[in-house]
């Protein structure tokens, strides 16, 4: 493709626009919004400015009640690029601390969720109890469990990564379960009569049918799991005390006033969903063009 | 072969029993092309997975090789053809064909010889690694039936195999089926709603008529084994056309006395 097409496709054939559009809109609404949840502040420092720099200064206080957007993007390139990485202070290290969890919860949780559906759907006596009780493990809030589930391991000895994990898989497995036992009941009748007809043992009905019928709502799930994941490494880490995580970051900075920091924390938090979330999309491409199914 | 002998066959649904099929009793010999043809909801697909142990008869016999219709798939005495070919998508045609074989454990060379041969019998050469999407309807429908021959079953099951597909690449695939009936001299039973495909293709055609599933009539087909689709304009064939239609025809006087 010519350099200039390519151009053309990305400004005016793809979403560029209106993505543009959408963040033009929010960032304008964000720094109008600004001026109000701001303005006592300012009021109270800054008593003998003109409203310029009224407007100014409210856009660059040094503990806002809203930071804005230039604030917070500033914070963030200060505490990734201008941070050692095994700083204390440094977003990376923070990121990497919640990263690692989340993907210890994400396989854990996905592997408990496949392992429940396989038994949802061959064992009928789990087909009839299983199910409730998945449902009902998701209407109990996290926050609720999730400083249970610190205290009991800690006071067994565990701590760090792994109750952070289980907390993790506890709300990724759910989507997992769902989608899996829905795609391994993806093969109609016909197709399960075919390998009865083949005289197909159960395990062969699995792994040649059930299991690669199963791929595109394995991958559906998934995407869900892992943002589920990283909501629930954050999560572990608020009860738990924690010094080091994107949930310790914001919970500092609550502590301290430092809105700032939540933000950036945030914003970190949001952009490390979207890539996992895009990795996995990515992943997903690449099997099902090879699987050669069209979705 | 197949021994059928006063088969009843009743689902049990929410608006009470169906009788899906009454009394029926039939024998089909080694070698022989028999069509079950009727109107729908007369029970020659029924009839069919009896045969292949998919349905279980209320009363009555039915054996496959002189055993239990079970054992016999079991032993995977039969290969089924479904009426859509059901080929998975994320194999190719050869992956499809390989897929009965590598579920019966056959070796690896074996596999690929008779990949080979089948694939030459239903005329699908140059098209092993094509992907089920990228086939015609009747392609599909040939990669479904060779993937039914690539195993050593002395019978197959058809089940309306041509229904879905439009009526000059059908006359192509009859001829085609009867040649490959005649090189592997398989016991073929073949479910059909269409009165000339039945009357061409079987040495036996079963009338059914439905409410509740019967045979109203057994025809052995006087024309030579060895046909051509011209032989569709002869007398002989006409003449057997015309049984088959009354069969059919006295299957629904009944209905309405």
């Amino acid at each position: 493709m010519k350099f200039s097409n390519f151009i053309y496709n990305f400004f005016f054939v793809g979403n560029f626009f209106p993505i543009l559009t959408i963040v033009t809109v929010i960032g304008i609404f964000w720094y109008l919004v600004a001026l109000p949840m701001n303005a006592e502040k300012v009021e109270r420092k800054f008593k003998d400015l003109n409203a310029t720099e009224k407007i100014i200064k409210s856009w660059n206080l040094e503990k806002p009640k809203l930071p804005t957007p230039h604030q917070i993007v500033n914070e963030i390139v200060n505490t990734v690029f201008y941070k050692k990485i095994s700083s204390k202070r440094s977003l990376v290290y923070h990121g990497w601390i919640t990263l690692e969890a989340t993907l210890a919860g994400f396989f854990l949780g996905t592997a408990l969720g496949i392992l429940l559906a396989l038994g949802i759907v061959h064992n009928r006596a789990m087909d009839l109890s299983v199910m409730p009780w998945v449902i009902a493990s998701q209407t109990v809030p996290i926050l609720a469990i999730a400083p249970m589930i610190i205290v009991v391991m800690n006071s067994v000895g565990i701590t760090g990564l792994l109750p952070k994990a289980i907390i993790s898989m506890y709300l990724s497995f759910f989507p997992v379960v769902v989608g899996m036992v829905k795609g391994l009941r993806s093969p109609d009748q016909m197709q399960i009569d075919q390998m009865k007809t083949w005289s197909a043992s159960s395990n062969q009905l699995l792994w040649k049918l059930r299991f690669p019928s199963s791929v595109p709502y394995l991958f559906a799930s998934l995407k869900v799991g892992i943002a589920a994941s990283l909501v629930g490494a954050i999560v572990g880490e608020l009860p738990s005390g924690a010094i080091a995580g994107l949930g310790a970051r914001m919970l500092a900075g609550t502590y301290y006033g430092q809105t700032i920091m939540i933000w950036s924390a945030l914003f970190t938090a949001a952009f490390l969903a979207a890539s996992l979330v895009i990795t996995i999309n990515f992943i997903q491409n690449i099997t099902l063009k090879k699987m050669a199914i069209i979705t | 072969m197949i021994s059928i002998k006063n088969v009843d066959l009743i689902f049990e649904t929410n608006d009470g029993p169906v009788q899906a099929l009454k009394d029926v009793s039939l024998e089909v010999g080694g070698g022989d092309f028999v069509s079950f043809i009727g109107p729908s909801g007369c029970g020659k697909t029924t009839l069919l997975r009896a045969i292949a142990a998919l349905e279980m008869p209320t009363k009555g016999h039915l054996s496959v090789n002189s055993k239990s219709p079970d054992s016999a798939r079991i032993d995977r005495e039969y290969g089924y053809v479904f009426q859509a070919a059901g080929l998975y998508p994320w194999r190719t045609v050869e992956g499809n064909i390989r897929l009965p074989l590598e579920i019966m454990g056959y070796s690896q060379a074996e596999k690929k010889e008779r990949i080979q041969k089948v694939i030459e019998l239903v005329e699908l050469k140059g098209f092993e690694k094509k992907f089920p999407w990228q086939l015609s309807g009747g392609m599909q429908q040939r990669a479904s039936i060779a993937r039914a021959l690539a195993f050593d079953a002395n019978i197959l099951l058809m089940d309306e195999p041509f229904g879905a597909l439009d009526e000059i690449v059908r006359d192509r695939l009859n001829s085609e089926l009867l040649d490959l009936w005649m090189q592997t001299k398989k016991t073929i039973c073949f479910v059909t709603h269409s009165i000339p495909e039945a009357v061409f293709l079987s040495t036996k055609i079963v009338v059914m008529s439905p409410r509740p599933g019967r045979i109203t009539d057994i025809i052995e087909s006087t024309l030579p084994s060895k046909r051509d689709l011209n032989i569709r304009d002869s007398q002989e064939f006409i003449k057997i056309a015309q049984r088959v239609r009354e069969g059919l025809k006295s299957g629904h006087q009944d209905e309405v006395l």
